[in-house]
């Protein structure tokens, strides 16, 4: 097996440079989607049918399908669309659309959207129901009780699930190897490997970057579980 | 025809509009036959990754230290790595590594990997993992009294397993294993891109070839939905089946 | 006597898990016919002795004695506990010794008919139709006729343990172990399954009861061993050391006062 070749300086760059992609994708996604999937699930625990409905099929064609069909819908699908292609060039937002990174940013991002949706939409039916009776009966509006009281709950119990979809969104990314011209960690691994005839090494490397990833997430979130879930632990004193 | 949602028709062959619907028929059969294909990947990974999910559960519980790291190791590695790297991984690196690996025992036979066995071997070694944590956590919901009193009268530890802890077990198994295998379905879409031509890779290539994109990929998308929906369908039916001389909770 | 007189000898059992030991040699000798109850508080070790028997809990001393066939065992790698030497010879044995355990341990899955049929079908290998047969006779003596198509779970407490005594029942067994049958039964339904023991008593079955039913102990069982601590501290006739304790932790543990 032949390491040198992945050791060398300009490989190290393009898994670096790849890395950087990676991450950008990630951060960005689940910044976009993280809204995304608040207003989505508030929708899906509203009064309104109609908007439970609606965004009750948008999840369950979003977790129905995989991830890949998604990123070819929106990649050769919206991109072919005749009407955004005659505004890709001059009018915003529509020119993003001609840039590999958008395109695949919006894929991932409503793909975690979709899934985060639902699990914070479970969180919150299953705000213990004490908790809002007693806000209620202290005189607070729906919205007041909403922002102060299920929210906060609900987001710190999603927390253990929502670490999982982290993770499960790191591994997506490596599906940007295949929009053409993003050269993400997996891209840069097949480089590696259409030019030096090494692909177990070249996919070695890439595997172990995101396993290191992988770790770093995890532990970040074991953390975040410590200090915003410590009401739940169980008692040491 | 112009408007917001006309798809772009530039390469279209000269036959004007409506489009040759002979064409697009063969275009849908054969994503059909892909479908197939697709169907024949999933079931083949989820018996291994069944396999495997078994071995790696008795493993995490035997308590020897060995076995417990073995499977450790296991599932945190394919927790830690994306399924498309370790599908490339085993796809472009296993052949070489095998025929190396032939090379240095001094045969001279070489092996090629064909894209069907790499994407069942990838997707039901990934799928393993999941199922060991999934019949790990069911196998310790079934009271050990169950057991005891199968050993009580006799019955040795095999027997017990099959006749006792299995049928128990499968209930508490049920809901993980249900998403299991949804998540599995949709990962079968990988080995389109290690050349296997099922129902994303014909998808893909008609859309390429009549720059309809549209048209075929929402409707692989449709048969990956209808493929979750029957899933669920027969889940639940086994979900009844195996649920049997159980209380339901009362709301 | 020698030793195929007796059904059951156990003899000289230790039991410690860790460093704390729980029992501190405890003998046992059941002749046919015999009712013998073990009573003591909890902590005494009672139950882990009856499980020792039939090798639920490992002992790190002791022999058993089924019907004169002694259990061939050797030390193991466990913290010392004993281990078959052959284990088809525990399963062998064990299918001479029937339990009847406090949470009755019915099959879920299974119906009362399966549960009853599944050890004399599966590991005694009686062809199926003999044993429903046998199943239906014995669900008849415990009285409950007409739930062999039942789930357990959807029977009260006192006629899951009642399957429990025929599933026992059902593989002839020669000495039946019962471990506190009912214990986790409510008051109104102890009465229905002890009704079902001073029967099998009646007929000359030969039991070993761990139990806090005194009654029972005084007026159904031939012999009484007494438990405190690991060891046994007194044993003999119910009658006599009922009524006149020679011990006084026995006195004490029956004016309630044993801590």
């Amino acid at each position: 097996m032949n390491w040198d070749v992945i050791l060398d300086p300009a490989t190290i760059q393009l898994y670096g440079e790849g890395l950087l992609v990676t991450l950008q994708l990630l951060l960005s996604s689940l910044a976009v989607g993280a809204w995304l999937a608040l207003l989505m699930a508030l929708a899906l625990t509203s009064q309104q049918a109609w908007l439970r409905r609606s965004v009750g099929a948008y999840t369950f064609c979003i977790r129905g399908t995989p991830l890949l069909l998604q990123v070819y819908l929106i990649y050769y699908g919206l991109a072919q669309v005749e009407w955004i292609q005659q505004r890709w060039d001059d009018v915003w937002p529509w020119t993003h659309f001609k840039e590999p990174f958008f395109c695949a940013l919006l894929a991932f991002a409503l793909n975690n959207a979709g899934y985060t949706a639902e699990m914070l939409a479970g969180a919150i039916r299953e705000t213990p129901h004490g908790e809002i009776e007693a806000a209620q009966a202290m005189g607070m509006g729906r919205w007041a009780v909403l922002r102060r009281i299920v929210l906060p709950s609900a987001l710190r119990r999603t927390l253990p699930a929502y670490s999982n979809e982290v993770v499960m969104m790191l591994h997506s990314t490596s599906l940007a190897s295949t929009v053409p011209a993003m050269v993400d960690v997996t891209a840069a691994a097949g480089r590696i490997y259409s030019d030096y005839y090494l692909p177990f090494e070249a996919y070695m490397a890439a595997a172990l970057i995101y396993l290191c990833l992988s770790f770093a997430l995890v532990g970040l979130f074991k953390l975040a579980e410590g200090r915003y879930l410590a009401y739940l632990a169980p008692r040491r004193h | 025809m112009s408007g917001p949602w006309s798809i772009h028709r530039a390469a279209a062959p000269a036959r004007g509009w409506p489009p040759d619907y002979v064409l697009m028929t063969g275009y849908f059969l054969t994503i059909l036959e892909g479908a197939a294909l697709t169907v024949a990947v999933s079931l083949a990974s989820l018996l291994l990754s069944i396999l495997l999910g078994l071995a790696g559960a008795s493993a995490k519980l035997s308590g020897r230290k060995t076995l417990v790291a073995i499977a450790t190791l296991y599932t945190t590695l394919v927790r830690g790595v994306p399924e498309l790297v370790l599908m490339l991984l085993l796809f472009y690196g296993g052949t070489i590594g095998l025929n190396s690996l032939m090379e240095a025992m001094g045969s001279e036979a070489t092996v090629d990997i064909e894209p069907f066995s790499a994407g069942v071997a990838t997707i039901g070694f990934i799928y393993g993992a999941y199922m060991t944590e999934t019949f790990r956590g069911a196998i310790l919901s079934v009271p050990r009294g169950q057991m005891e009193a199968a050993w009580a009268f006799g019955m040795g530890r095999l027997r017990t397993f099959w006749r006792i802890t299995l049928p128990q077990m499968i209930r508490y198994a049920l809901p993980g294993f249900t998403n299991n295998w949804l998540v599995l379905i949709k990962a079968t879409a990988l080995v389109s891109l290690i050349g296997l031509q099922d129902m994303t890779y014909r998808a893909k290539q008609a859309s390429a070839a009549t720059r309809e994109p549209f048209t075929f990929l929402l409707f692989a998308a449709g048969l990956f939905l209808l493929y979750t929906w029957v899933s669920l369908w027969v889940l639940r039916r086994v979900e009844a089946r195996y649920s049997l001389g159980t209380k339901r909770g009362q709301l | 006597m020698n030793a195929s007189d007796y059904k059951l000898q156990v003899e000289d059992i230790h039991k410690r898990y860790g460093q704390h030991e729980v029992l501190k040699g405890v003998s046992l000798r059941a002749r046919a016919g015999d009712v013998i109850s073990i009573i003591g508080s909890s902590g005494s070790g009672k139950s882990t002795f009856l499980r020792c028997i039939n090798l639920l809990e490992k002992p790190q001393q002791g022999r058993i004695l089924v019907a004169g066939e002694e259990l061939q065992l050797k030390a193991g790698r466990h913290n010392g506990e004993l281990e078959p030497v052959d284990p088809k010879q525990l399963q062998r044995l064990r299918t001479r010794l029937a339990m009847v355990f406090q949470n009755f341990n019915l099959w879920a899955h299974m119906t009362v008919l399966q549960n009853i049929i599944e050890a004399p079908v599966h590991v005694l290998k009686i062809p199926k139709e003999q044993a429903i047969a046998t199943a239906r006779k014995y669900l008849e003596i415990v009285g409950l006729k007409g739930v062999e198509d039942r789930y357990p779970a959807h029977l009260s407490g006192g006629q899951q343990q009642r399957v429990a005594i025929a599933r026992a029942l059902a593989v002839e067994p020669e000495v039946m172990l019962f471990d506190e049958p009912t214990s986790a039964l409510d008051p109104e339904l102890v009465n229905e399954v002890l009704r079902v023991m001073k029967l099998l008593a009646t007929e000359h079955r030969t039991m070993v009861v761990v139990t806090h039913e005194m009654g029972f102990a005084r007026e159904v069982s031939n012999q009484v061993i007494f438990l405190h601590q690991g060891r046994i501290e007194e044993q003999g006739d119910p009658r006599q050391i009922l009524a006149n304790p020679k011990s006084e932790r026995l006195a004490q543990f029956l004016s309630g006062n044993l801590k």
